[in-house]
């Protein structure tokens, strides 16, 4: 008799190690400058496809900054300056020939405080489809449907489609806008501190959501909760005074980070 | 300035060193009992066990009372390696025991003549115990990978007095208990180096954040 053949372990909270994932953001050299001030200072990372990567580091260290390059939502500010590059998919989203809306919807965004528009549930999440020209009743029905269940959020509004969304809690809000984000399809969502506003079971059900999520989109997330980076990402990178410090696995970075800087800052030394 | 949590943190380590010392005396005092056939001592080893117990379940509760604030980063290490590192001196306790307990019903028996020399053993065993624990207390992740080196020392020692009890027991049946009893206690202190060993493992992660266990050694 031969000897049964073991399988090898899968270790992480996260699933299978995703090194194999291929690079889908590659930012180079990245300087941001607001002004004179300098908020990111020559930073260069690679963020994977299909992963959760997570963006810390005190107030003011440039993630928010960062994570509002790779939609160029910065180009909305007066004054501001960028340096470098920064591909998604292999393409310069800050080339000539990008159309800033296409790359929006590939890239969508969600934010620290929900955000919902002051229409139906259903509304808010056909806004982005109708806007793109879907007409059709039942295609619109189906992919509210599919978006409010990949948003976690189906089986609480599947009778009230048609209510103000401005009735649901705070963190169905949030999820209804995930759902609002994803209905259009984008291949990466950036998140803001999207729990920091919502309590505890808020905030699980959100994480749980985002690591569903991870099947489909490629998600980056700023965060102030270092806990929930840990709990939720397969990246983490640290950021302090514009810089990117470290940048490295989230379970390197929360046992036993390089830099004594992201030591201090994860230990609560500062920051 | 230092948060009340590395406060904790600290004692956390301080009560850790205390059960350390605790098991090198109970190791100390059971390799003195064997050697010098004092059951008196043996029997007192024995009694003491049910202290590093003890410290093992204290350690527990505060290392998982810290662990519920979530630490990251070297206090997350320092919180999991204490619970490592005081299960494995538990366990060196009850090598000492059981050691105490040959001794004990040794001192009830003539000695054997010429037995093997556990000596050498004892001060290997001892000394990696003691060196890993100060590379612990020494932040000296060097000193501890050192140890582990040591660990081949002790097992070619172990061989060798297996090797002369095994002859002793086949000239004359007589020797067999005795010789079983020496046996039992030479395992036992083979296994505190492993202990030791382990500990210094647990040492290296924590400092370097490198997990080394179950690494080829030279």
């Amino acid at each position: 008799m031969t000897a049964p053949v073991l399988k090898p372990l899968v270790v992480g909270s996260t699933g299978a190690d995703r090194d194999a994932s291929p690079p889908l953001i590659e930012i180079e050299n990245l300087s941001l400058f607001y002004g004179k001030a300098q908020a990111l200072k020559n930073i260069s990372m690679t963020i994977r496809e299909r992963v959760v990567t997570a963006f810390i580091g005190p107030s003011g260290c440039g993630k928010s900054t960062l994570l509002r390059c790779l939609n160029r939502m910065n180009d909305l500010i007066p004054g501001v300056r960028i340096q470098g590059t920064v591909k998604i998919g292999g393409h310069d989203i800050y080339g000539p020939d990008v159309d800033v809306i296409e790359l929006r919807r590939r890239v969508g965004m969600v934010f620290q405080k929900s955000n919902p528009f002051a229409k139906s549930i259903y509304d808010n999440v056909a806004y982005g489809l109708r806007l793109q020209g879907v007409k059709k009743k039942a295609e619109l029905d189906a992919a509210v449907e599919q978006a409010l269940r990949q948003a976690a959020l189906w089986d609480e509004v599947k009778d009230r489609l048609h209510e103000s969304a401005l009735g649901l809690s705070g963190g169905q809000q949030q999820r209804l806008c995930i759902a609002r984000a994803i209905a259009i399809k984008p291949e990466i969502i950036l998140m803001d501190e999207p729990a920091s506003a919502l309590d505890p079971i808020a905030t699980a059900r959100i994480e749980d959501l985002i690591r569903e999520l991870k099947k489909d989109f490629t998600i980056v997330i700023v965060t102030h909760n270092m806990q929930q980076a840990a709990r939720m990402s397969d990246y983490t990178a640290f950021l302090y005074l514009g810089e990117l410090v470290e940048y490295d696995k989230t379970t390197k970075i929360f046992t036993s980070p390089r830099d004594k800087r992201t030591e201090d800052y994860v230990t609560g030394r500062f920051g | 300035m230092e948060t009340h949590f590395e406060h904790e943190l600290n004692e956390l380590k301080q009560r850790l060193l205390e059960m350390a010392s605790y098991a090198e005396t109970a190791v100390r005092q059971a390799i003195e009992a064997l050697t010098t056939r004092n059951e008196q001592l043996a029997v007192a080893v024995r009694d003491n066990d049910a202290i590093l117990d003890k410290f093992e379940v204290e350690i527990d509760e505060m290392a998982i009372a810290l662990l519920a604030r979530a630490p990251l980063a070297s206090q997350l290490r320092l919180v999991t390696v204490a619970m490592k590192i005081s299960q494995n001196l538990e366990r060196v306790g009850d090598e000492a025991a059981k050691i105490a307990k040959r001794a004990r019903d040794l001192c009830r028996q003539p000695p054997l003549k010429a037995p093997p020399d556990l000596s050498a053993m004892a001060t290997v065993a001892l000394s990696m115990l003691k060196a890993a624990l100060d590379a612990f207390v020494n932040h000296d992740p060097a000193a501890a990978r050192a140890v582990i080196q040591r660990d081949i020392e002790e097992d070619t020692l172990h061989k060798q007095v297996r090797r002369e009890l095994a002859k002793l027991m086949m000239e004359n049946p007589e020797n067999v208990n005795r010789a079983l009893d020496l046996l039992t206690a030479a395992k036992c202190l083979e296994r505190i180096a492993d202990h030791a060993t382990n500990i210094a493992e647990e040492v290296v992660y924590l400092y370097e954040g490198q997990d080394i266990r179950h690494m080829p050694k030279a």
